[in-house]
């Protein structure tokens, strides 16, 4: 068991418990003793400083560097479109994909499945790829899992990336699990940020775990691609420069990869109000103080009265009250606005997790002790079903 | 506290529990409101195996006859339902009331075709004795079964059924020789849908909205011998005896409603601020609590022991359990009067729970045989008793 | 159709909190429960059989305690359930857990429907599901809102996305994830409690599924988590009291300097 107690330095102060995420350490005869089937060796225990006595040591096998792993070179972007429109987490790949081959010095790929998009690739050249390889076939207009997985998997066995990043959308979450277990790597899901680490080289993930309540660094040592899922609007965009030059490889779609047992029925839309929640500037979101269905409506006012959209707390959509297309959080969207108003969200830690890198967060509660309102930038106390009539009349 | 509980009635307790919070509490206002049957609800009641709790295994239930008479299982899903919304819970007890003649009167043949539904919750029943000259004398119904040949006609008229015209199974008691008075009545088993059998008003009522109650119109209603429950002339035999056995049931419900009362009265006044603190910081309002709880726990232990002697063959407990039924809700009535207080303005506003466990505590004081009758019993009782003890 | 239900024992993220003074997690007093969206899964697969027979047999990977989590989804509506627990599996990564859940369905012999939850409320990788389906080989549906049918071996079902839904058609044998819009889970009937109580519940260790030693555990798992912590919490602002209309004045006079409106 490489988690080891040092016995005669153990006092049984029992600080390492409260560390452990897990559950996975108990003291029995006065000595901290691991259950090694619920512990999952990450370290929280025996970080410097945790241990009074330095009683706990966590043995990283120093592994022989795989062979081959040199080979594996470039940052890799999935430039995941649908009918032809490039989605907008695309784009923040792009920009976090260039930063982290500048300091790898390598180049930054972008790759385009489709049937008729290979004229989108000047955009992504423009965004920072150094080349985009292109694959279009008309089995390849909708998104379909396994052929999709297939055309990648192939891309990344020939090309040999070092590292992958996809957007964490639904289709990311659907194609890129497939691909990083087709390709026996790591993947690692909704990372909130990518670096490289100086001393090992190799591309550190941090992902929030436990519903957002703690963080995760997360490293793929002996694998490559080292992969990652981002959500939209976790990183900024990279800006077009239509003075940036690149290459388009285009490669053909191999029949075999088609998977013969799925088909593509039919895509429905469900149309909505006009403006796309996570694209917002300005949210303005209920929770369960809105109290029913009706009173949305004043939010909606308020909504337009400060040129937004409007989001919702998962009690709010669990209820009923609104659609789960507005859901706000760990299980909703993650939105980063210049501005979130709050109106009778609580602020539990599933929903901070999808807004609170918002720049300015304005809560209004009538408990001053909420969550929400103590991180807030402009916390209004009171009622909201007077406080946003206010607001309102006095917008106008 | 250890109720003495089995694992079976534990789990009983556990599943109605859970529906009783997890699906009933947040519909109870709307379907008071609307006065509707909760279909969806009784569907999931149904589903959990709720209404088969105090019947044999032999039908689909659970018990084992001749061991118990399952009227525990049966308080302690009541009592559980009940906490979230009186109405509702009606939907089980008042089909075991409409059920229990059947269980007792029933020949082998009408168990058969009836109690497999009504245990799997399939069918709904209901008790149709009381008219609109005959509620706490019972002997004065007006409603007869004149015999036709093999058949029975029945004509007349009863009221403020519970679970009319949702239920498929009525049994019902009828006159079918007025000049033998109290052993002139016979009990029937009639279903929904018999030619002549209707129905009349829907009740719009104080409280228990959430429950059917409707009138019954029987216009030569034809009624096959095979439908006689019991023997002709034991109709006030066979409601004696199923009051008997199902009277725990109704004490259940008040208990339930006084218990959920008394929770959320409690959780409120954790959380209400005033005068910089929360209410339940002073000992004033503690002191109400503890009243409330006092009469809580005192139901509990009467309806209980109630239950548990039936249960164990004793069927000659009628003055305990007049008293059990009576006491409860009384103690029902007083204790969401309290509660309702307890939350101030909020308790008397719709949009909280608490003044429709008021309304709906109000019939437990009256249906199922008056208090006033029951103190009636109790004392007759009491003479009895002493006039033995003298022998 | 034999339909594979795989559940994971979570602690209730929705009730853990941080110390304030170690900024730790605080697990005490945390149930550990079903993870919420397999209980869809577990609903959905259970009305599936209910419609068209069957059986249903639920597998969970997981320390001896998730023993629990089958029983209770026995008493849910599951007919079979099986543990998949070993030493051998300690610090699997979602690939690891991936493929030792795979060969524990390989063992379970024919199968026609794998269904799991959309992701678990602690890890929220999503990415078990998917993984199962490339080890067995099985076409996927991630996002089920709906199923619409499944007739002549294909199911035909609607993935929830961004902007409404598709609707997918795959052949069977077919892993499926799904969100909570399917349905509503059903409450545990007494007939499942008392099913639950007398179930027999077989574990099974690596060896028993010829899980490769290399392939599963710490050895088995790509990635690795080298350091964990609490993030630091946002700083607030300012209050804002009193009658509305003030406090609604104030407000817009303070977004109006920040350039808001």
């Amino acid at each position: 068991m490489p988690l080891i107690i040092d016995q005669e330095k153990c006092t049984g102060c029992a600080v390492c418990l409260e560390r452990c995420p897990f559950n996975a350490l108990t003291i029995a005869d006065n000595l901290a003793t691991v259950d090694d089937v619920t512990c999952t060796l990450c370290g929280a225990c025996a970080k410097q400083g945790v241990c009074p006595f330095d009683a706990i040591t966590l043995l990283r096998e120093k592994k022989e560097a795989k062979s081959g792993i040199a080979a594996h070179r470039n940052i890799w972007i999935f430039a995941e479109q649908k009918k032809g429109v490039l989605q907008g987490v695309v784009y923040e790949l792009l920009g976090k994909a260039r930063e982290l081959a500048d300091v790898r010095q390598q180049e930054v790929w972008a790759v385009l499945l489709g049937k008729t998009v290979a004229h989108k690739a000047q955009e992504l050249i423009a965004c920072g790829a150094d080349k985009v390889v292109v694959v279009e076939d008309d089995c390849l207009e909708f998104f379909e899992d396994e052929t999709y997985a297939n055309v990648i998997t192939r891309l990344c066995r020939n090309y040999k990336p070092e590292i992958v990043l996809c957007g964490a959308t639904t289709i990311g979450r659907a194609l890129i699990p497939r691909v990083a277990v087709q390709l026996k790597t790591g993947l690692t899901a909704d990372c909130t940020e990518l670096h490289i680490d100086p001393e090992k080289q190799l591309l550190v993930q941090t992902r929030p775990a436990f519903g957002g309540n703690i963080m995760a660094r997360i490293l793929c040592p002996q694998h490559r691609p080292q992969m990652s899922t981002v959500r939209h609007k976790v990183f900024p965009a990279a800006q077009p420069d239509s003075g940036r030059t690149g290459e388009i490889i285009r490669e053909a779609f191999d029949a075999r990869e088609k998977a013969n047992n799925a088909r593509v029925v039919d895509v429905i839309e469900i149309l909505e109000d006009t403006v796309n929640l996570t694209d917002a500037n300005i949210i303005v979101s209920g929770g369960r103080g809105i109290k029913g269905p009706a009173n949305f409506a004043m939010l909606h006012d308020l909504a337009k009265a400060v040129g937004g959209a409007v989001g919702a707390s998962r009690a709010a959509v669990d209820e009923g009250w609104i659609q789960y297309s507005h859901q706000v959080g760990q299980t909703g969207k993650t939105v980063n606005p210049k501005v979130y108003i709050a109106c009778g969200i609580s602020g539990q830690i599933q929903h901070l997790v999808g807004m609170q890198s918002s720049d300015v967060i304005i809560a209004i509660n009538k408990d001053p002790d909420a969550p929400m309102m103590k991180i807030a930038t402009l916390a209004l106390c009171g009622d909201l079903f007077q406080i946003i009539p206010e607001l309102i009349k006095q917008l106008k | 506290m250890n109720y003495l509980l089995t694992e079976e009635q534990l789990m009983i307790k556990e599943t109605a529990r859970e529906i009783a919070q997890k699906r009933i509490k947040p519909i109870a206002i709307e379907y008071d409101e609307k006065n509707e049957f909760p279909w969806e609800i009784q569907k999931i009641i149904a589903d959990a195996g709720l209404f088969g709790v105090y019947l044999s295994e032999q039908y689909g239930g659970m018990i084992d006859p001749a061991k118990t008479n399952g009227i525990t299982n049966l308080v302690v899903a009541v009592e559980e339902l009940s906490k979230a919304c009186g109405g509702i819970s009606l939907s089980l007890a008042a089909t075991a009331l409409g059920t229990l003649p059947i269980v007792l009167f029933g020949s082998d043949e009408q168990k058969q075709k009836y109690l497999p539904d009504l245990a799997s919750g399939a069918k709904l029943a209901a008790f149709a004795v009381t008219e609109a000259g005959a509620g706490s004398d019972a002997g004065s119904i007006q409603t007869t079964a004149r015999k036709d040949g093999d058949d029975y006609i029945l004509n007349g008229t009863k009221q403020w059924i519970t679970n009319g015209e949702v239920a498929e199974t009525y049994a019902v008691v009828a006159m079918t020789d007025k000049t033998k008075g109290a052993r002139g009545a016979t009990a029937f088993i009639i279903e929904k849908g018999t030619p002549g059998f209707s129905f009349g008003k829907k009740e719009d009522k104080m409280g228990i909205r959430a429950s059917s109650t409707y009138e019954l119109v029987f216009d030569d209603c034809k009624v096959p011998a095979s439908q006689l429950l019991g023997k002709v002339g034991q109709g006030f035999v066979v409601a004696m005896k199923t009051f008997d056995m199902s009277r725990p049931g109704v004490a259940a419900q008040a208990l339930g409603i006084a218990a959920g009362a008394l929770d959320d009265a409690v959780a409120y006044a954790r959380q209400r601020v005033q005068f910089g603190k929360p209410i339940i910081a002073n000992q004033g309002l503690r002191f109400l609590l503890a009243d409330m709880a006092m009469k809580v726990e005192a139901s509990r232990a009467l309806v209980y022991a109630v239950a548990r002697s039936i249960d164990a063959g004793d069927l000659k407990c009628q003055k305990e359990s007049a008293i059990a039924k009576c006491f409860a809700s009384d103690m029902a009535m007083e204790v969401t009067t309290d509660a309702v207080q307890v939350f101030g303005g909020y308790g008397y506003m719709k949009e909280y729970p608490m003044e429709k466990r008021m309304r709906d505590a109000k019939i437990t004081q009256i249906y199922e045989g008056t208090n006033q009758i029951q103190r009636d019993v109790i004392g007759h009782a009491l003479v009895k008793e002493a006039a033995s003890n003298e022998k | 159709m034999i339909i594979v239900v795989c559940i994971k024992q979570v602690p209730d993220t929705n009730n853990v909190r941080i110390n304030p003074e170690t900024k730790t997690l605080i697990r005490e007093g945390v149930e550990s429960i079903i993870n919420p969206f397999d209980c869809y899964a577990l609903e959905e697969g259970v009305r599936l059989k209910e419609r068209m027979g069957g059986k249903v047999i639920v597998l969970t990977m997981g320390p001896p305690q998730a023993e629990s989590a089958l029983r209770e989804a026995i008493s849910l509506g599951a007919d079979e359930a099986v543990l998949l627990s070993d030493r051998a599996f300690a610090g699997s990564d979602t690939l690891a857990t991936s493929y030792a859940l795979a060969q524990a369905i390989r063992k379970l012999g024919h199968v026609d429907l794998i269904i799991c939850g959309k992701q678990a409320i602690d890890g929220d990788t999503a990415q078990v599901g998917p993984g199962i389906a490339v080890h067995l080989g099985f076409p996927q549906i991630t996002y089920v809102r709906k199923i619409e049918a499944i007739e002549n071996g294909i199911i035909r079902a609607e993935r929830l996305n961004e902007e409404g839904y598709d609707v997918l058609e795959v052949a069977l044998p077919a892993m499926l994830t799904v969100v909570k819009e399917i349905n509503q889970p059903r409450i545990a009937s007494l007939k499942g409690k008392m099913a639950a109580k007398k179930a027999v519940i077989p574990t099974w260790k690596a060896a028993d599924v010829g899980a490769d030693p290399a392939l599963v555990g710490l050895e088995g798992s790509p990635t690795l988590v080298v350091e964990i912590f609490t993030p630091p919490p946002r700083k607030g602002g300012k209050t804002i009291t009193g009658e509305p209309a003030d406090i609604a004045g104030e407000a817009i006079r303070d977004m109006r300097a920040m350039g808001i409106v």
